[in-house]
């Protein structure tokens, strides 16, 4: 079977495709290397709560049974794995430790895009402005 | 093994024991990592009462409330759209269904400090669609502002007033540099009221206005016949705020 148009159709499917890959073969040329945030650690305490894995993966979850516990139930005394007590607070206990929301916090929910609604009523250890 | 009937029934009814036993064994194997702070105060019922032969002037009651709510992060806003979670009324507003025209002048004239009742029978907990304001077993109305999306139901519900809602930006009426940094503020949008400080009886401390009225307000568990407040209601006449609603008030008044 004979194609009619044969030259410029496949000519024109070349040069539609290659455009339509001209972005990706250019992005990844200018586009840089994704990079972890860097976190400003407490200074002179190394544990947290729970081990670093587990609040990186959990503290979301972890700070709703908080608040669950703490006002629901009546709780607000935590025991970690390793048998260590803490207040169940989060401007009176994690932020004491964690003393800039904006060098902790913010720094990976600005990077995951999320924005929690925590300090619409709490107050970050900055203070308000 | 013959599989006939009967042993099918039997296997089936072994399962079914099994099935309902099941989540207790699983409850029980976990510890649960939480507890109360030994040093808490607790309670059956927590109650409250006010001597209002001792409590009575506008400036004693402004006093307290200060007191109430710069420690609560309360915003101050003029007008209809304000924030309270103490305040005070004459009586005939306090007691609007035990008035008659012939009350003691002095009684009539004197100011009465208002704050949540946390009712024994609380409408605002059977309105609220979200359950954010619940009744904690130990008789205090409690919120979870988390939880609280705004309906005002709560408001329609209650008959003291002792709701107020957030119109505008809480943080627009507070000075943001005298806040206490161990109390959140709450967001626009969600309402709020007294919560008997179970942030401090939590840790042992009386609630602030308790502390701060020198004498004139009682604080104990009502369902303990030795307890303070059972010592006054016994030697004392009071008066609770609307009783025909059947709310049963936590707040008693000696008049």
């Amino acid at each position: 079977m004979k194609m009619h148009y044969g030259f410029p159709i496949i000519v024109g499917l070349g040069l539609f495709i290659g455009l339509l890959c001209l972005p990706f073969v250019i992005g990844k040329g200018i586009t840089k290397e994704y990079k972890q945030p860097e976190l400003k650690l407490p200074a002179n305490e190394k544990e947290c709560i729970e081990s670093k894995e587990f609040m990186r993966r959990e503290h979301m979850q972890l700070l709703n049974d908080w608040r669950d516990w703490a006002l629901r139930d009546g709780k607000r005394i935590y025991t970690n794995h390793a048998g260590k007590e803490f207040t169940i607070s989060l401007q009176n206990t994690c932020m004491k430790c964690h003393n800039n929301k904006a060098d902790f916090c913010d720094k990976c929910h600005t990077d995951a895009g999320v924005s929690p609604y925590c300090w619409d009523c709490h107050i970050q250890p900055e203070g308000l402005k | 093994m013959k599989n006939n009937r009967r042993a099918f029934i039997k296997l089936a009814g072994i399962a079914a024991a099994g099935l309902a036993l099941a989540p207790k064994a699983m409850a029980s194997s976990g510890a649960s990592p939480v507890k109360k702070n030994p040093a808490g105060i607790t309670a059956k019922r927590w109650a409250m009462v006010i001597d209002s032969t001792k409590l009575h002037t506008k400036e004693d009651i402004a006093k307290l409330a200060e007191v109430c709510h710069s420690i609560h992060n309360v915003p101050h806003i003029e007008g209809n759209q304000n924030v309270k979670w103490i305040w005070g009324a004459p009586y005939a507003q306090a007691f609007p269904e035990q008035e008659n025209p012939h009350l003691a002048e002095e009684v009539h004239e004197r100011e009465y400090i208002l704050l949540c009742n946390h009712c024994e029978n609380p409408p605002c907990v059977r309105v609220c669609p979200t359950q954010a304001t619940y009744k904690r077993p130990d008789g205090i109305v409690a919120m979870d502002y988390h939880r609280c999306i705004g309906c005002r139901y709560c408001m329609a519900g209650c008959p003291y007033g002792s709701r107020s809602f957030n119109w505008g930006e809480p943080r627009e009426g507070l000075d943001l540099s005298k806040l206490n940094p161990e109390f959140p503020t709450r967001m626009r949008g969600v309402v709020e009221k007294c919560n008997f400080c179970v942030e401090r009886l939590a840790v042992g401390k009386l609630p602030a206005c308790v502390e701060a009225s020198e004498g004139a307000i009682v604080f104990g568990d009502l369902s303990d016949p030795d307890s303070d407040v059972r010592k006054v209601l016994r030697e004392r006449f009071t008066i609770r705020r609307k009783p025909a609603v059947g709310t049963e008030p936590g707040v008693y008044y000696i008049i």
